[in-house]
């Protein structure tokens, strides 16, 4: 019987299917492989190393997600040069590093902009606000995806061999169904747009096993009390309005077309890359590190070699393993002792 | 890539809300979303409200389980 | 009177003698007066329970509690836990200088009263002044003895095959009411810190059972750490439900919110007692209205802790490998 493949496209979903062990419930013809969806995993050295040079000038204030503190770039983290004394500050929202901009006037304080349509709106939101409030001391650092690239991405990948996707839910609030709708029918591949409940999860898994079974390449809103088909209209008109889209460089992807978002022209006093211009080395994925294959389902983090044995949480080699959505962080947290 | 909360709104100000997250009261903006009213139900992310939310509805897991099973078995 | 501690306060002069004069008229008592070198215990024979801890809690302040609170119920519970009745403390200030003489007040108000809720005397103390930013405000260690009634069983780390596991309350409330405090998140609630004396709870469950192994409480780490540390030391296994243990819904919600796991969240008020499985019932009764049974020891998946998860499944509860952080993916 051959297994059908289900792509989880979202590191939350990811995190959320360990948690719960929900694998252990499933039938075994279902195999559940983890996708690109953990913009943490995702962002290339370059980024952190960005971050962390402008973090390491005198006077700047360093705003950043949790998620990025112990991501590690060439040369250590975030964490590391806090201990060392740089100012990097966690926040929990891209408008508390612009409050921390409007009090510190006689500092730079920079924002490291990392997420998918979640969350770049959010930041969008926050720089018409600091154009509002007129405060010229306030830097975004993007290093904002989009995430439909990327599945065409593996969609195309002959590696890949995925039947179905999982579709992040909250993503989805933003973007609507209908980007969902052009990828399914172009790959005819079904898509399920998937909450984060285990009942939710479990419901997206049931869909998505029907529509592959019966050979449909439809998508469904399971997630119907959030998504619904148009989306947040408003979000993405202050995204586009805010930003562009440019090519990017995806961590152990490479580079997609038209899958990273900077900062427009008009916008261009608050970015961060053109205030700070500082020199970066080149990526170079870490020897034996398999994040690139794993984020595309190819590989199960057990079959990486540095798995456990290089690369732990506590002495990460890549991102998927200190990402708190990373598929290695939730193998080897879960799941490592059978 | 989207922890998202659902949050109830209290009050209501220029661009933002109170939010009660269930014994757990914040101020969020309302920046990326339009239409929000005293009483609403929202899904908060990284401090700003990303859309509205209805109730989640109970479901017998097992039953979902039991259908995910047989739909797996099921013959073409 | 000066306003604020100075370097002067901690050189051995006039200005030191007259803090700890102010500090032994709070805590008076018979040895502590005495103001020997060491102080003179009048101990019945048998065994002594002996802890230590050192508090740099920050903020000092925080909804629920404060570090001289938390410096005595730290203690009265690791001595408690034991199975001793907690009888004498010592004292230890580190004050940063600066810190101003109205917060060492409240602070030492603090002591005093949590030390006279839990009938420990504070017997022996010193104090340091350092230099600015040498301390957070003020740093406090405090030891504490206890004595074991030779006639109870011994309570020790080691837990049995077939002990159920009981908690007395919800977790997770002392380490997200510190965040709160401590990070300016911005986020409003009624979360309190738990921090309290635990002798008389752990003194009601030792007289309601005599099949007691283990009693510990789960402060840095959180509960799945403290179950971790048993589970090793016993060589067994242990198996929690998710749906049983206590978690106050503010709580939940706003790990929630935070993307943090409660499990490992910091408590100062709980504590989880091993006792043969017979005697759960009672023991769950004799600790009080909030307490539960969480799980139980097993003599599969040895040094092991699984959780048995709500939608029915099982999976492992690992140590805590780094500090959660908020987050937002």
């Amino acid at each position: 019987m051959k297994k059908i493949r289900l792509m989880e496209v979202c590191g939350t979903h990811t995190m959320a299917i360990a948690r719960s062990g929900l694998k252990r419930l499933l039938p075994d013809e279902i195999e559940l492989i983890s996708g690109p969806g953990c913009p943490v995993c995702v962002t290339p050295q370059e980024a952190i190393d960005r971050g962390m040079k402008l973090a390491g000038i005198s006077g700047v204030i360093m705003t950043t997600f949790g998620d990025m503190i112990r991501v590690p770039g060439s040369g250590g983290s975030l964490d590391d040069i806090k201990k060392d004394g740089a100012d990097i500050r966690v926040v929990y929202s891209c408008l508390d590093a612009l409050d921390i901009a409007e009090r510190n006037p006689s500092r730079k304080v920079v924002f490291m902009g990392v997420g998918f349509e979640t969350t770049s709106p959010t930041a969008a939101a926050t720089v018409l606000e600091a154009k509002r409030r007129k405060v010229d001391n306030f830097f975004i650092l993007s290093n904002f995806k989009v995430i439909f690239p990327a599945l065409e991405a593996i969609a195309r990948s002959k590696k890949a061999r995925v039947d179905g996707f999982i579709c992040p839910g909250h993503v989805s609030v933003i973007t609507g169904s209908v980007p969902y709708e052009r990828f399914a029918e172009k790959h005819k591949k079904p898509c399920v747009i998937t909450g984060f409940g285990d009942d939710d999860i479990l419901d997206g898994i049931r869909r998505l096993v029907v529509l592959v079974r019966s050979g449909s390449s439809s998508v469904e809103i399971g997630y119907d009390r959030a998504v619904k088909k148009r989306g947040n209209i408003r979000a993405r008109h202050i995204l586009e309005s805010v930003f562009r889209t440019v090519d990017s460089e995806w961590r152990g992807l490479g580079k997609i077309k038209k899958s990273g978002l900077k900062l427009k022209n008009e916008y261009a006093s608050f970015d961060g890359e053109k205030e700070f211009k500082v020199k970066v080395p080149r990526s170079l994925l870490p020897e034996g590190c398999a994040c690139g294959e794993i984020i595309q389902g190819i590989l199960s983090p057990r079959e990486c070699r540095l798995f456990g044995k290089g690369c732990t949480p506590r002495k990460p080699v890549g991102p998927c393993m200190v990402s708190s959505e990373g598929t290695c962080a939730a193998y080897y947290k879960y799941g490592r002792r059978k | 890539m989207c922890l998202a909360v659902p949050a109830r709104v209290e009050s209501l100000g220029k661009g933002y809300a109170y939010v009660d997250f269930g014994g757990v009261r914040k101020k969020i903006s309302l920046g990326v979303l339009n239409g929000v009213k005293k009483g609403d139900h929202v899904l908060v992310h990284a401090g700003f409200a990303i859309g509205k939310v209805g109730r989640a509805e109970a479901e017998d897991t097992l039953k979902v389980l039991q259908d995910l099973k047989d739909a797996v078995r099921e013959d073409l | 009177m000066k306003k604020t501690v100075t370097l002067s306060h901690g050189n051995g002069g006039r200005l030191m003698h007259e803090l700890i004069e102010t500090l032994r008229v709070k805590f008076s008592n018979r040895i502590l007066d005495e103001m020997a070198d060491a102080a003179e215990l009048d101990v019945k024979s048998g065994k002594i329970a002996f802890s230590t801890d050192s508090y740099v809690v920050k903020p000092l302040f925080f909804p629920g509690g404060d570090i001289g609170k938390l410096a005595v119920c730290g203690t009265v519970n690791d001595v408690s836990m034991k199975g001793a009745k907690p009888l004498f403390i010592s004292l230890a200030l580190i004050i940063e200088e600066g810190l101003q003489f109205s917060v060492l007040e409240k602070i030492a108000r603090s002591i005093r009263k949590t030390a006279r809720e839990a009938g420990v005397k504070i017997v022996t103390g010193d104090v340091k002044v350092v230099e600015k930013g040498a301390a957070d405000g003020i740093f406090i260690n405090t030891s504490g003895i206890g004595v074991i009634d030779g006639k109870m069983k011994r309570i020790g780390s080691k837990a049995r095959k077939g002990d159920a596991i009981v908690i007395n309350g919800g977790i997770a409330e002392h380490g997200m009411a510190i965040l709160n405090a401590r990070e300016g998140l911005g986020f409003e609630s009624a979360i309190k810190s738990d921090c309290r004396n635990l002798d008389l709870e752990a003194e009601r469950c030792l007289k309601s059972s005599k099949n007691i192994s283990v009693m510990r409480d789960p402060t840095r780490g959180g509960l799945a750490t403290a179950l971790n540390e048993i589970a090793s030391s016993s060589r067994l296994g242990i198996e929690i439900c998710e749906k049983d243990i206590p978690v106050k819904p503010s709580v939940r919600n706003l790990c929630d919110v935070l993307g943090l796991d409660p499990l490992y969240v910091a408590n100062e008020g709980k504590f989880v007692c091993f006792v043969a499985g017979a005697d759960a019932e009672k023991v769950k009764k004799a600790i009080g209205p909030r307490a539960r049974i969480i799980g139980r020891v097993t003599s599969s998946h040895k040094k092991e802790v699984h959780l048995k998860t709500k939608v029915g499944s099982s999976r492992i509860l690992p140590v805590l490998e780094s500090d959660q952080l908020p987050r937002i993916c």
